[in-house]
């Protein structure tokens, strides 16, 4: 049937794509339900390098070696064999430099494109989670908590006091000063009866 | 909040999973990706067009040299931005008794680092030089290099490692480092060749043209390790002591 | 040819396990070593796929940097966390 093919398809072939998508899913649910920042930090961090993980993954070949040239493709040719052969006509002009590379051989070296992509992608990964770490310090320093539930209590009532209109505003601050100089007044009674 | 965020996650994850029938088996030659004819180019004429014989590094530099200019200006721009935000944002504020850290400079760490970090600096030049044959370069040999800074700040304290490399001084070496990428392929420019066309090198210095593009790939990846090694140990710096620059971890 | 498919798997699974290990602990600390060890998995994997410059670059960027970053910055936060 359709569905056991897909099923062995998708889980007994390819099994890594699976796991993946796994790593994704598990950082994508951090970034979003999690309420501590560091933790998003952290999650969104996972998701990154899960995507790396699977650009990185494309460029493999099966039994190719790893894209640096090898001895024998060494573009300075003293390790070459044919620089020995000077006499055989079948490799014309390689004792003196170095050709282009035939299909079959180039199918022998794993694919340098995604490498120097991803390469790219984890440096920037690495700058941006030092510039969102630098804004969570800041934020600790303004609120003095970093979850998410007190961060949005303390901003709605810092909100509330911002919007409310400046005759109570000025009231609040008046009955404020009275209090201060009752209390003031009193203590410098209790001073001056001790 | 954490139930209701599991529906779009497991949403995406069953399109996910339904579109990876159609990829490729793993590692098989004759997929899309390694079949292209950009990548069988790359392969191919690496040896041909610029003599290097490690094919990163060549594509990194050279056949892409625009990408990694914009991606060092990045990084710069993140270090300065985090400088940005953290400068002064503790004055007038009383120090937190609780994040002192009481321990003194430990004897045998800080002599085992003293050995250590001589050996880890000459590391990274030769990381960043030996580019070209073996795996590294530019930006490997930086981050070498700037850990060997934040290991003097974590075995003594932040102000001997600050002593050292002061963060202007960071600044300054960020910049050279932009400076001598973006240097290099104006020179180019202005002999004749685009930006970036290292081979228009050659009438200035006494070497054929694909050698020429062997040494401006030096020199661009030496402009490269500066900002990513002085970036590297200001972030740090910054971080750990919240931008004081006083003590740290 | 097999024995390669079974390592990649089993690291593949460890990968998964330390990822999911780093967002269940409730203290900070342990949360960023751990994400450490991720870093360090995924540079293992990437060398045995034979991308050696990435696994370089995620070694010292991943593993050093990235971990040291995130210790130094809970050092000035709270080291417990609700969730």
């Amino acid at each position: 049937m359709g569905e056991a093919s897909i099923a062995s398809e998708l889980f007994l072939e390819r099994l890594n794509y699976c796991i993946y998508v796994i790593l994704l899913l598990i950082g994508l649910w951090a970034m979003l339900a999690k309420r501590n920042l560091i933790k998003k930090l952290i999650g969104m961090s996972i998701f990154q390098t899960a995507i790396i993980l699977f650009y990185v993954s494309i460029a493999v070949k099966k039994e190719a070696t790893i894209p640096i040239y090898l001895p024998e493709h060494d573009p300075h040719g003293e390790h070459s064999h044919n620089s020995s052969d000077e006499n055989e006509s079948s490799h014309i002009g390689t004792a003196s430099g170095p050709v282009a590379l035939e299909a079959d051989a180039i199918t022998g070296y794993a694919n340098p494109l995604p490498h120097v992509l991803m390469l790219t992608a984890i440096v920037v990964g690495v700058a941006t989670l030092g510039l969102a770490l630098a804004l969570t310090q800041r934020i600790f320093q303004g609120y003095g908590t970093i979850e998410e539930d007190e961060l949005l209590d303390k901003l709605d009532r810092a909100d509330e006091r911002a919007s409310l209109s400046p005759l109570i505003l000025e009231e609040r601050n008046a009955r404020r000063r009275k209090k201060t100089t009752q209390s003031n007044g009193e203590k410098g009674r209790s001073k001056k009866k001790n | 909040m954490k139930v209701l965020s599991i529906i779009p996650v497991l949403a995406i994850g069953g399109l996910l999973l339904w579109a990876a029938q159609d990829f490729p088996k793993w590692g098989d030659v004759k997929s899309p990706a390694s079949n292209s004819p950009v990548s069988s180019h790359f392969i191919g004429n690496t040896g041909v067009d610029t003599e290097v014989p490690n094919m990163v590094t060549a594509v990194l530099a050279d056949y892409r040299g625009f990408d990694t200019m914009f991606e060092t200006v990045v990084v710069f721009i993140a270090g300065m931005a985090v400088i940005a935000i953290l400068k002064g944002s503790t004055k007038g504020r009383p120090r937190r008794k609780d994040h002192e850290v009481e321990a003194e400079p430990d004897l045998i760490v800080t002599n085992t680092v003293r050995l250590i970090v001589p050996v880890l600096q000459i590391f990274a030049f030769y990381v960043l030089a030996h580019g070209h044959v073996s795996p590294g370069g530019g930006f490997q040999g930086g981050v070498v290099m700037g850990a060997s800074f934040i290991l003097i700040a974590l075995s003594w304290d932040l102000e001997k490692a600050i002593s050292r490399f002061p963060i202007e001084r960071c600044l300054t070496v960020a910049v050279l480092g932009i400076l001598i990428y973006g240097g290099i392929g104006l020179l180019s420019m202005l002999l004749g060749g685009e930006f970036l066309d290292y081979a228009e090198l050659e009438r200035v210095l006494p070497v054929s043209r694909e050698m020429a593009r062997y040494h401006a790939m030096l020199g661009v990846e030496i402009g490269v390790g500066f900002t990513v090694s002085a970036i590297m140990f200001a972030l740090y710096a910054n971080l750990a002591s919240e931008g004081r620059l006083k003590e740290g971890l | 040819m097999i024995g390669l498919e079974i390592f990649n798997t089993f690291i593949l699974l460890l990968l998964v396990v330390a990822a999911t290990a780093s967002l269940w602990v409730k203290d900070l600390l342990v949360s960023a070593v751990v994400f450490g060890i991720y870093s360090f998995l995924m540079c293992l994997l990437w060398a045995e796929m034979g991308a050696v410059d990435v696994a370089f670059t995620e070694a010292t960027v991943g593993a050093g940097i990235s971990t040291v970053v995130l210790v130094a910055t809970v050092f000035h936060l709270r080291r417990k966390s609700n969730d």
